[in-house]
């Protein structure tokens, strides 16, 4: 058996739905799979859209990272398939005490 | 922003009475997919059975080939609101694969090469309800379809008929799939409109 992903777009297929959830552009955000632990921006990783929801997975092993669904009245979210989120801020001026 | 596409063909069917609510008629066969999509060869494929005592066996392809095998017409309707009219399968009637078992079980987890779930009641897939298939429009059914083999639930929404199905874990309790888990119903009658949970 092999895989083909034919049907993968790149991340930035999900920036639009996402934006309607967080309130900063999560595109370059470092998604790190709960897999096996690579690394990638959310742009890198394989989007599969159309279906009943919307899925990202890891570029490197395949494993779903994020899932959500939007129903009539709520947003679903799942993100136990990646260990952590690193998302880009503007620098904060912190001051001495 | 809805998630929901329409893009696939022309709208209709409205007050055609095989149409279900909120659906249009497509001609095309859209692909949907929540990942990469298996090859799997025959000679490899198998079908696991597992039953709620947790006994276990697999039905090899040759042996899904030694049953009994329908050809039959069914309408298709998906939840992102496409229907397909007419589509002609072959397969092996579900039930033909779990009566040997005689099993106590309500409902089933169908499970998918990739890693695919979802969920069931039992006698949704008896009685000539569900088969397993492998043809469509007399052709081995294609991989991005499902093949070599998907389950065809044809009065469910279409995101009960698993694509690459290669398990079916009988159960005493309702296990959500991978879109039940999500915000989806758990049964998904099309003339009902159960799209989402609470429908």
């Amino acid at each position: 058996m092999h895989f083909s992903d034919e049907l993968a777009l790149d991340g930035n297929a999900l920036a639009g739905p996402m934006a309607e959830f967080f309130a900063v552009d999560v595109t370059s955000a470092l998604v790190t799979c709960n897999d096996c632990g690579a690394a990638a921006p959310l742009a890198d990783q394989a989007a599969y859209v159309g279906g009943p929801g919307w899925v990202l997975r890891c570029a490197g092993c395949s494993s779903v990272l994020v899932r959500f669904v939007t129903t009539r009245d709520a947003v679903w979210l799942d993100v136990r398939g990646s260990a952590s989120w690193k998302i880009p801020t503007a620098p904060v001026q912190r001051s001495l005490p | 922003m809805s998630v929901i596409s329409r893009g696939f063909g022309g709208r209709g069917g409205a007050s055609d009475p095989r149409v279900p609510p909120g659906q249009y008629v497509t001609h095309d066969f859209p692909v949907l997919s929540a990942g990469p999509t298996p090859y799997v060869d025959t000679d490899e494929w198998s079908l696991d059975l597992t039953d709620v005592d947790d006994s276990r066996s697999a039905l090899s392809w040759t042996q899904l080939m030694a049953k009994p095998i329908e050809e039959f017409t069914v309408d298709l309707h998906c939840v992102t609101t496409w229907t397909k009219l007419g589509t002609t399968w072959r397969g092996v009637p579900v039930s033909a694969v779990l009566d040997d078992l005689d099993s106590e079980a309500e409902f089933a987890l169908v499970h998918s090469y990739g890693g695919y779930t979802t969920n069931l009641p039992v006698e949704d897939l008896l009685d000539g309800k569900a088969w397993i298939v492998f043809e469509f429009e007399g052709e081995p059914l294609e991989p991005v379809h499902g093949g070599p083999a998907r389950l065809l639930v044809p009065h469910l929404y279409l995101w009960k008929s698993a694509k690459w199905v290669n398990g079916i874990e009988l159960r005493h309790d309702d296990e959500p799939g991978f879109w039940e888990t999500l915000g989806y119903h758990e049964y998904g009658d099309p003339w009902l409109e159960q799209r989402y949970a609470g429908d």
